[in-house]
């Protein structure tokens, strides 16, 4: 049995969680204050995942707030920023239009501003 | 444009919109707010993360996301906003003097005022860190501005002094964007950013936050080559012989805000030395009749969904002043005491209904602790903590009846549990 701590990112408190594994599956976690924490926890020791936010360049030049519309894996960040800096789009934009269909992991890129 | 408004607004950032919409819905529809950028939302449009809202809308929003909110509901009533226009002046008597391309230089009366103009970084003027004066030097916000707004890098290898959530955020901002994040030094024990920031923004990307270290020297001529930092004693001297060397062409400073008040001292506006805003009741009016207070101008808070929440309260007082005139006041004053850095509403006025909940700051770390806020020796609220921060800001609520036990003043204090 190993013990991992964690600093839930879920919302402002960040909670620690302690999260206890037996044979690389979480079987015990304590220290978060509510559902999301657990589930938090319950992925980040498995596969870790987190929104991506950044910017897509729109044909005349202004730059639209995006992120990617579910949590992608950690470990595709990088991979991700990469697609979204090759991105371009016409305006104009709104909050939710989809700019890229399934950029990773099931999950869209999405505009978060009005342009 | 008219001459005369109910109520002007100054300021269209999170703070001067909830404002502005609750004291519409309040009933003084005649409202008018200024704002010096080409478009609402405030330093919002910059804030291109997630996690806003979560307190308010109970879901993780962008800064766009959370501001667009707001900025429908003033455009669906119709509310007059100017954008574009900077206000040079505001007199005792609520004359605001601004000026944009389309007017001029122009004055509007107000019945009453609502100063919601945030806060700005403090800079390296302020702090004296040595060294020339070469370029490459940022505060974290006008990195932030550079990179979301305008589309540019300021600079690919990167040390960041001060721990604050800004300077955070644009580590992995900058990081994301390619660029090498060295390090992150905060002369304090603590960092004054959110935990949960220094898990995704930091820790997730492997760059390293050395506390108690400060930045001693700027090394470049034209354009910064180096850094280096040290470590400093409980004095906050930096100790010789624990310099660390790191080559960087970009230094950002995250160092602390400041509520930006110039207009508000204009006024003859009491400000406080503690919150270094105005000094105001618990519906946010400040010692001047008529001109109130709210958002990061009053106090920084940590969370914008607490600027709505505050803003709402000083655009529900402004429509009522408008429509009921100013009344007597049976004042009580709020006083920081011992481990408080500062307390905010700072007068309660009994006259006032309602409960009324402080907002303030402890000045270090604390364990077991407990906070009562006292009137000479009777206790009127008093509350156990497990743990406090000085980057977390804490409230007390304090109830009807408990406030109209309360006479002279209302102390606020901290004590370590035995």
């Amino acid at each position: 049995m190993s013990k991992i701590n964690l600093t839930c990112i879920e919302c402002p408190i960040g909670c620690n969680i302690e999260v206890e594994m037996v044979d690389g599956k979480p079987v015990s976690i304590t220290g978060n204050s509510c559902p999301r924490g657990k589930l938090y926890a319950e992925n980040e020791v498995v596969c870790p995942k987190r929104v991506v936010t950044s910017t897509v360049r729109a044909t005349n030049g202004v730059l639209v707030p995006v992120k990617t519309d579910k949590p992608i894996k950690k470990s595709e960040m990088f991979e991700v920023m990469k697609k979204i800096n090759q991105t371009t789009c016409k305006l104009p934009v709104k909050i939710g239009d989809i700019l890229v269909e399934n950029i990773s992991d099931d999950a869209n890129l999405v505009a978060t501003g009005n342009a | 444009m008219k001459n005369s408004y109910d109520i002007v607004i100054i300021g269209g950032g999170p703070a001067g919109l909830a404002a502005a919409i609750s004291a519409y819905d309040e009933g003084t529809k005649d409202i008018l707010i200024l704002e010096r950028e080409d478009r609402l939302g405030g330093i919002l449009n910059q804030c291109i993360h997630n996690g806003f809202g979560l307190t308010r809308f109970k879901e993780s929003l962008s800064g766009p996301e959370y501001a667009s909110r707001f900025i429908d509901e003033v455009l669906a009533r119709n509310i007059e906003v100017l954008t574009q226009t900077t206000v040079l002046s505001l007199t005792k008597d609520k004359k605001i003097t601004a000026i944009n391309t389309e007017y001029g230089v122009f004055t509007v009366q107000a019945k009453a005022v609502i100063l919601a103009m945030g806060c700005r970084e403090r800079s390296r003027g302020a702090l004296n860190v040595a060294g020339s004066r070469p370029a490459g030097i940022y505060s974290a916000g006008t990195a932030q501005k550079y990179v979301n707004i305008k589309g540019y890098m300021p600079g690919k290898s990167v040390v960041i002094l001060g721990s604050g959530d800004i300077g955070l955020i644009m580590a992995r901002r900058m990081t994301l964007e390619g660029a090498k994040v060295h390090a992150v030094c905060e002369i304090m024990p603590y960092s004054s950013g959110l935990k949960r920031n220094i898990a995704q923004c930091l820790d997730d990307f492997g760059i390293p936050l050395y506390l108690n270290h400060t930045i001693t020297k700027i090394e470049g001529d034209k354009r910064v080559t180096g850094v280096v930092i040290s470590k400093v004693d409980e004095n906050k001297k930096p100790i010789a012989g624990t310099e660390m060397h790191f080559d960087c062409d970009t230094v950002l400073f995250s160092v602390g805000l400041i509520p930006e008040n110039e207009l508000t001292k204009d006024a003859e506006i009491t400000l406080s030395p503690r919150t270094r805003g105005a000094v105001v009741y618990q519906n946010r009016e400040t010692l001047v009749d008529g001109v109130f207070a709210c958002g990061n101008v009053l106090q920084v808070h940590d969370l914008v969904d607490f600027v709505s929440e505050e803003s709402e309260l000083a655009g529900k007082s402004a429509s009522k002043y408008v429509q009921e005139g100013s009344k007597i006041r049976d004042e009580v004053e709020v006083v920081n005491g011992k481990n408080i850095g500062y307390v905010v509403p700072q007068r309660l006025d009994k006259n006032l209904q309602g409960n009324v909940k402080l907002f303030f700051r402890v000045t270090n770390t604390f364990r077991d602790c407990t906070i009562t806020a006292k009137c000479g020796d009777t206790v009127l609220l008093q509350r156990k903590k497990k743990i406090v921060v000085p980057g977390e800001m804490e409230t007390l609520l304090l109830t009807d009846a408990k406030i109209a036990q309360a006479s002279g003043k209302i102390e606020v204090v901290l004590e370590e549990n035995v």
